[in-house]
């Protein structure tokens, strides 16, 4: 199901792997934007639907959904290898990990320049204040979680006018660090700079960008796969490394990518709102005017944001807990490090804003009004004789859903098992028929599992 | 196109939801979006009120190629002085409702900013009627002012 007019090229970090995927329905009905179908045994991404949330990476019970990363060998490429950390890194490590053992690792995988993505901070925020002035549309949205930022331009469209486009840490940091290595005489083709990524929204937001030209960082690594190969280097840990790092962060910078670590330096009304299905519900009611104004939402797909990141390995309460004792430590040194970094931003040039950010309605039947109406009488009419359970057996994730796909002539109404039954008694559909187009859906060896055989696989384990 | 939805009088958590599934039957048909907010508000305001004031009631949603036409049929108490009822701040809301949020006088001046065309009748004891348009075409609106 493509909508003509969209942009074909919208890239996602988040893909299937067919020879993992058995086809089962979990990310189907898990997803918020009704982007998965199951066709030949496997689920399958509709591109223009899909905003990169990761709730179908978390649904999968087989590892089946793919989050896309650039190889590590890449870095190698360059002399100077940057690695952009953002502070749910440390945090998602158990408390006696310290955060130069963590440091020390980074440096042994490869890294020889660690920078903490938060940085930017203080420079994020007096932009925010200058957006907000200057634009006057309330509430304003923050676009720090690009999922967000996403399923704004699906599903709310109407609310892209009041996206605060503000450019996130990230690219802030990234020039700011490019800015700060080429002073000291580095050469900028030199200079690899690697995010490391909590989410798959990030890894989309970076290589198709919305709303900005070109993000300054070269590559994403995944934080799970660094995760791992950190742990692995501490169990046998050498002596300490001698990496560069910077330390300019401030209790905020560890703070702002935790649940209200924007709404706290916002002033007005505010509210600040994470999960998926919460920021969706809320969505809907902001979209109706049903509340009075706010002044600022700070909205995150995950759970507990970015410490929920689906990349996150560590328990993301713990995650939580750990950086609010680090952000502790920092509060002392705050003025005058806050003092510092602005001076520094202020001799460097920044793209302090993005640039407009374009609705990309999702579900629409048709451009032309007088079709989508015939295709709208049609679709009623199919949703009547449905039956209304969302059963998922048909391959789409609820009756809504297939009667939409039938009417865009991406569906039959023969995919309905219990339509199935109906048209074999009304003599319309043959068992024949029927059992090939359930094959259509679920594969050729739904049922003929060898049984016998997965049991003696278990054996030799 | 047709839809109709019963609403309850004083079921204050449902209210909103007919102007949800419109909003998404508007998106789907490719409505301007900027056309479709103001449909979307002028009926949620419309729903409140017979959540608000009336027993129950009957929206009617008709959507052809030129226009939006909403009709909101309630039982209830009616209006007694409509041009009164149209001025803004103005309210025979209960102090109940008020607290919930809602009563501010503002609903019925809310529906008319939002529509192209509204029309309301109403019979004391018996109920009220109101009709609203939003044309699809520039012209077409400007024609019926």
């Amino acid at each position: 199901m493509q909508d003509k007019n969209q942009n074909k090229d919208f890239h996602h970090a988040l893909k299937v792997d067919n020879d993992l995927c058995f086809g089962c329905t979990h990310c189907m009905t898990a997803c918020p934007t009704q982007a998965i179908r199951v066709k030949n045994g496997k689920a399958t991404i509709i591109a223009n639907r899909c905003v990169d949330c990761g709730q179908c990476y978390i649904a999968c019970p087989v590892s089946a959904i793919d989050v896309e990363q650039d190889d590590l060998e890449m870095i190698f490429k360059f002399p100077v290898r940057v690695i952009l950390i953002p502070s749910v890194l440390i945090g998602q490590f158990p408390r006696k990990i310290l955060t130069s053992d963590i440091y020390d690792a980074l440096k042994e995988i490869g890294f020889t320049h660690i920078f903490e993505v938060e940085t930017s901070i203080d420079m994020v925020l007096d932009s925010y204040k200058q957006f907000m002035d200057e634009h006057k549309e309330r509430p304003m949205i923050s676009t720090f979680c690009p999922a967000i930022v996403r399923l704004i331009q699906v599903k709310y469209p109407s609310l892209v006018g009041n996206l605060l486009r503000v450019n996130p840490p990230i690219n802030m940091s990234a020039v700011y660090f490019m800015e700060k290595l080429k002073a000291s005489g580095i050469r900028e083709n030199e200079i690899g700079l690697f995010y490391a990524t909590p989410c798959a929204a990030k890894i989309a937001a970076i290589k198709s960008p919305v709303g900005e030209i070109k993000s300054p960082v070269t590559g994403v690594i995944n934080m799970n796969f660094l995760y791992n190969r950190i742990l692995k280097y501490l169990q046998n840990k050498r002596t300490d490394t001698g990496v560069h790092h910077t330390d300019d962060l401030t209790s905020k910078g560890i703070l702002w990518s935790l649940t209200r670590g924007e709404v706290v330096h916002v002033s007005g009304r505010t509210l600040a709102i994470d999960g998926m299905k919460n920021v969706n519900e809320f969505l809907e009611n902001i979209e109706n005017e049903k509340f009075d104004t706010f002044d600022f939402l700070e909205l995150r797909a995950c759970d507990e944001s970015c410490a929920g990141g689906i990349l996150i390995s560590g328990n993301r309460f713990l995650t939580v807990e750990r950086l609010q004792k680090r952000a502790l430590r920092y509060k002392d040194q705050e003025t005058t490090q806050e003092l510092k970094t602005k001076n520094d931003f202020q001799n460097i040039k920044i793209n302090q804003f993005l640039d407009n950010i374009e609705p990309r309605p999702m579900g629409r039947l048709d451009e032309n009004t007088a079709i989508a109406l015939k295709k709208m009488e049609r679709k009623h009419r199919l949703m009547c004789f449905l039956p209304g359970l969302d059963c998922g057996g048909c391959g789409a994730p609820d009756c809504e859903t297939l009667s939409e796909d039938i009417v865009q002539g991406n569906a039959l109404i023969s995919q309905c098992v219990f339509m199935q039954q109906q048209m074999i008694s009304q003599n319309l559909l043959s068992p024949d028929q029927a059992r090939q187009i359930n094959e259509d859906i679920w594969g050729g060896d739904r049922l003929g599992k060898d049984c016998n055989k997965i049991e003696l696989e278990d054996e030799n384990n | 196109m047709q839809f109709r939805h019963k609403i309850a009088g004083g079921d204050f958590a449902k209210a909103g939801n007919v102007a949800s599934s419109v909003k998404k039957v508007l998106q789907q048909l490719n409505i301007d979006h900027v056309i479709s907010k103001r449909t979307v508000i002028a009926l949620y305001e419309g729903e409140v009120n017979v959540v608000a004031h009336a027993y129950s009631g009957i929206i009617e949603i008709e959507i052809d190629e030129e226009k939006i036409k909403i009709i909101i049929t309630d039982k209830g108490p009616g209006i007694a002085d409509i041009d009164q009822a149209m001025v803004e701040g103005f309210s025979t809301a209960t102090p109940q409702v008020r607290e919930m949020g809602f009563g501010a006088g503002m609903g019925l001046s809310n529906m008319k900013k939002n529509s192209d065309f509204m029309k309301i009748s109403s019979i004391v004891e018996e109920g009220t009627v109101v009709e609203l348009i939003n044309y699809l075409k520039p012209d077409a609106r400007q024609e019926s002012k």
